[in-house]
């Protein structure tokens, strides 16, 4: 069964690279361009695992992430963070707003592949 | 990856709308006095633009980008926390970073060096801006753990023992994990799950897993998001300890974690990892982030587009052109064939005509963009020439979101940048000299773009000296270009500006550079179907205005026979037509041959003498005459044999494969396949009169 | 294909010849894009007079040359029995208005001699070289030279 990722990021290059990669790698992706297009696609997507930026307009990552884990529908989703840093204090405030992990850019088919790998279950 | 140049011409594309948004920001901020009161979602939206291209240019691995772009970000990120005031010296610094990053963006799409030398000082700038006494600048996110209790940052605890397997390659050696864990509430909470974890455990080795279930509770005393099992795994692998910690770096603080390593050489090195996380620390999220109502600015998309490879729509644009041409090469046929545009075949022709004309606008629509890039960039052409010349120069911008064709911005670039140099260079005077007119020190150049009759007309004002005309002419008649006793008019001086060869590499100083005079700025606009003029009061300023076809491809014309030559005058040009009577026609001294329109003599241009066709015949009686009016009112009669039909038609560029002709806008082929000249009027009349003063020339090669 | 072989194949240039003005003149055939029949063309003003106009080559505007008054020969009177070579310049397109196109001909570069002192002056500044082929003498033109670059020449 292929997992389906939503994936938020406000940058149309990141948004494609990210389809691009996880499409081949048999992803059913879908995308959102912030965090209140995330939110509101979440539903009609039902995604298994959601990847997303922490810094885009109108809704910011940490944003989509705590929005997401008051619902009790989809609240216990593995959330991922893309962060361009590997600053340990951003982790640990993704962590502490509800991440389940984290994605540093630039990133690679093989480190996303195994992050979604490691927070998703078959 | 098969389509990764197609991502990066996404993330190139990106880039101008992203440096077009951080441009906006910054102008918006640096209008706000000390920044007082700007919004803090414009600071956001700056940040956020330097941010993405840094991200996007990680991902293509553009390390000069992605380093400046991170020092630019860093500054940003202070003024977003308030802890760095956007002063105008401040505002000063990023506006250049921002021109600085758009030339990085634009070496890197072109994966060339950037050679302008300005990135190391501007990167001294940005980091003295952002060196906040007693703060360590922050990358990108400004939150600070401070009830953290986990100490130091493991990953490097532990980096000289994973080099240490490393070492003991090529045959890694297996050792015994002894992992303890203990998972919190929050691990839970976040998604993660311990079988995860376990599974990810079994990919490095051989597993041996016990459950310690001890600390359930009774049932109906359970929290269904506590924790209460913790695990004992025995892990054999060959993996060294990084990977094992890596299984639970996402979930460092959500558990208590102890791994036990024994080795079979070196003795066991026992680690033990953070403790139980402070609940209370974890539970003071940082500051509430709720859904916020879109603002206007950032709400206004989502219209659904497409994009479309431009040689598509340049493709499409051909083959409506020549759909065009098509109709009325049957428009033709069918009227030499005798049938009446009443019937039923021409009413059709009259609807298929109608229909190609308005598939033409839509397809001209697919390519008209705003013209706000174009003026963004010369924003940073001022910036940098005001800086060079010493200068205090400040651009005004009007009319920006104007839309013009593509490839008429695109070839506007040179054109425009070179205007905007002159004016800075040569328009606008020193500040000293400035102070000694009583002017305000910061000079004013406003750029203004706005569609007019027709046509788009963009204007380049100084409010500088004026032009200097005793000294041009005094440079024109040195050079050979007017007879030393000449009279020349105001308007004459001016125009010598544009006369191939009164610029040259000795007049001009560095900044305008290259030795490129007015006179290929006048062939690149008319390249364009264009015209160029200038105006100036000694003292107050200089214009340079530019008014261009509304679109390259097509124009509503006028088909004339002139001197048996078939040839077209773009309607727009024309106020009117009349055929003069005998006693309408005139002599005047200064203006030679004149006809009266309403009392006001208009000059008389013989086309077919204009061009060489034949003598003037001086004989006006069954000739017809065509009004055409100049951007700046001046009116000429221009003299045609006959008016043989108002077509629209196709412009094809003359210069591609020979050059400019003087007169001749472009060409264009009718119905019969034959080519016709399209004719530029006011230059037609200009080269008329002005013959010997401004000699016809070609298109200087620019270097 | 073999060493020797190749060394000859490089070594031969194929020629497009043709008669203007009763004499006989070739272009590189690398130049040559398409010959076709003489049509009216456009006159531009103010142009050199061996510019005779532009015709319409599929959509695009092409500028004939009359090749004879450019290499200084009496001009032609051009009717449909006159051919047009439409050749190639740089990133230009020219077509040039010449009597007859005669042949294909492959010469080694060798072949090809320097001019010799008896051509006029301004014939010989558009002369790369000639081949003597049979008891005919061929002049290999410079097309760059012919028309230069933007179409533009000094003015007569």
């Amino acid at each position: 069964m292929s997992l389906t990722i939503l994936a938020i990021d406000d940058s149309r290059t990141i948004r494609e690279m990210l389809r691009e990669s996880l499409f081949n790698a048999g992803f059913d992706v879908h995308v959102a361009v912030d965090g209140i297009d995330g939110i509101e696609k979440l539903p009609e997507v039902s995604p298994d695992i959601i990847i997303t930026d922490i810094n885009m307009p109108r809704m910011d990552g940490f944003g989509v992430i705590e929005t997401v884990r008051k619902r009790s529908d989809f609240g216990a989703l593995p959330i991922l963070v893309l962060t361009t840093e590997s600053a340990p204090d951003l982790k640990e405030r993704a962590r502490k707003s509800g991440a389940t992990g984290w994605i540093v850019k630039p990133f690679d088919d093989a480190k996303l592949i195994s992050a979604i790998k490691r927070v998703c279950a078959r | 990856m098969t389509s990764s140049s197609d991502i990066r011409q996404t993330f190139f594309q990106e880039c101008d709308e992203l440096l077009e948004a951080l441009n906006d920001g910054l102008d918006e901020i640096a209008k706000t006095p000390d920044g007082g009161g700007v919004d803090t979602e414009t600071i956001n939206a700056v940040f956020r633009a330097v941010h993405s291209i840094k991200g996007g240019a990680g991902a293509f691995s553009l390390k000069s980008l992605v380093e400046f772009a991170h020092r630019f970000e860093t500054t940003l990120d202070e003024m977003r926390s308030d802890r760095l005031a956007p002063t105008a010296d401040v505002m000063k610094v990023c506006l250049r970073s921002a021109d600085h990053l758009a030339t990085l963006v634009a070496c890197a799409r072109d994966s060339v060096e950037d050679t302008s030398g300005a990135g190391l000082e501007l990167h001294d700038k940005l980091a003295a801006l952002s060196a906040t006494p007693g703060q360590a600048p922050v990358a990108s996110e400004p939150f600070r753990a401070t009830a953290l209790p986990v100490d130091g940052v493991p990953d490097l605890g532990f980096q000289p023992l994973a080099l240490l397997f490393e070492d003991l390659a090529p045959e890694p050696v297996a050792a015994t994990y002894h992992i303890q864990f203990t998972p919190t509430r929050q691990l839970f909470a976040n998604g993660n799950d311990p079988v995860n974890l376990i599974r990810g455990l079994a990919e490095l080795g051989e597993i041996d897993v016990q459950v310690d279930t001890s600390a359930l509770p009774d049932l109906e005393l359970m929290d269904w998001a506590e924790s209460y099992f913790s695990w004992t795994v025995t892990l054999r692998s060959a993996e060294p300890l990084q990977a094992v910690q890596d299984v639970f770096e996402f979930v460092d603080g959500c558990c208590n974690l102890v791994i036990d390593v024994q080795l079979p050489v070196p003795p066991p090195i026992p680690t033990e990892e953070g403790p139980i996380p402070d609940l209370v620390a974890s539970a003071m999220t940082p500051r509430a982030k709720t859904p916020v109502a879109p603002t206007e600015k950032t709400a206004g998309q989502s219209k659904g587009t497409v994009r479309v490879d431009l040689e598509l729509v340049d493709r499409l644009i051909n083959i409506v052109g020549e759909l065009v041409i098509n109709q009325a090469v049957l428009a033709q046929r069918v009227q030499n064939a005798g049938l009446s545009r009443l019937s039923d075949v021409g009413a059709g022709l009259d609807e298929f005509r109608s229909l190609a004309r308005e598939i033409q606008e839509y397809v001209m629509a697919i390519r008209a963009q705003p013209i706000k890039p174009l003026f963004q960039r010369m924003a940073r052409i001022s910036r940098e020439a005001s800086d060079m010349a010493g200068k205090s120069v400040v651009l005004e911008v009007v009319g920006e979101s104007t839309e013009i064709d593509k490839t008429v911005i695109e070839r506007l670039v040179d054109p425009l940048t070179h205007m905007i140099r002159n004016a800075v260079d040569h328009g606008v005077e020193s500040v000293e000299a400035r102070k000694a007119a009583g002017k305000p020190e910061v000079g004013c150049i406003r750029l203004t773009a706005a569609h007019r009759s027709g046509r788009v007309l963009i204007e380049v004002a100084d409010d500088g000296a004026g032009i200097n005309r005793p000294r041009v002419r005094e440079i024109a008649v040195n050079k050979g270009l007017v007879p030393a006793e000449a009279v020349l008019t105001d308007a004459e001086i001016d125009q010598l500006l544009f006369a191939p060869g009164f610029s040259t590499a000795s007049e001009v100083t560095g900044l305008s550079g290259r030795g490129v005079g007015m006179d290929v700025v006048r062939s690149a606009i008319q390249g364009l179907g264009g015209r160029v003029s200038v105006s100036s009061t000694p003292g107050q300023g200089t214009t340079m205005a530019i008014s261009l076809p509304l679109t390259l491809a097509v124009l509503d014309d006028m088909v004339v026979d002139v001197a048996g030559q078939t040839m077209v005058i773009p309607i727009t040009a024309i106020v009117e037509t009349l055929q003069p009577r005998p006693g309408d026609i005139h002599r005047v001294a200064s203006l030679g041959e004149v006809v009266a329109v309403r009392d006001v003599f208009v000059p008389i241009i013989d086309l077919a003498e204009t061009f060489g066709l034949r003598a003037r015949s001086g004989d006006y009686r069954n000739m017809v005459l065509l009004v055409v009016e100049s951007g700046d009112d001046n009116r000429w009669a221009l003299a045609v044999d006959s008016v043989r039909d108002m077509r629209q038609v196709v412009i094809k560029g003359l210069e591609g494969n020979y050059g400019h002709v003087p007169g001749v806008a472009a060409a264009t082929i009718l119905g019969d396949g034959k080519i016709a000249l399209i004719i530029d009027p006011e230059e037609a009349a200009l080269h008329a009169r002005q013959q010997p003063a401004l000699p016809a020339e070609p298109l200087a090669e620019e270097n | 294909m073999s060493a020797t072989a190749e060394r000859i194949e490089s070594d031969l240039r194929e020629l497009v010849s043709f008669r203007v003005a009763g004499q006989d003149f070739c272009v590189d055939i690398m130049s040559v894009r398409e010959i076709r029949g003489w049509t009216p063309a456009t006159l531009l003003p103010h142009a050199p007079p061996h510019i005779l106009g532009v015709i319409n080559l599929r959509g695009s505007v092409v500028p004939i040359v009359d090749l004879a008054v450019r290499l200084g020969l009496p001009a032609m009177e051009p009717n449909s029995r006159h051919v047009i070579v439409i050749c190639v310049v740089g990133n230009q397109t020219v077509g040039f208005l010449v009597d007859a196109v005669s042949d294909i001909i492959g010469v080694r570069k060798s072949a090809i001699q320097s001019t010799p002192d008896v051509t006029s002056e301004k014939t010989r500044a558009f002369i790369e070289g000639v081949i003597a082929i049979e008891d005919r003498m061929l002049r290999l033109i410079d097309i760059e030279f012919a028309f230069p670059a933007n179409g533009r020449q000094e003015q007569p």
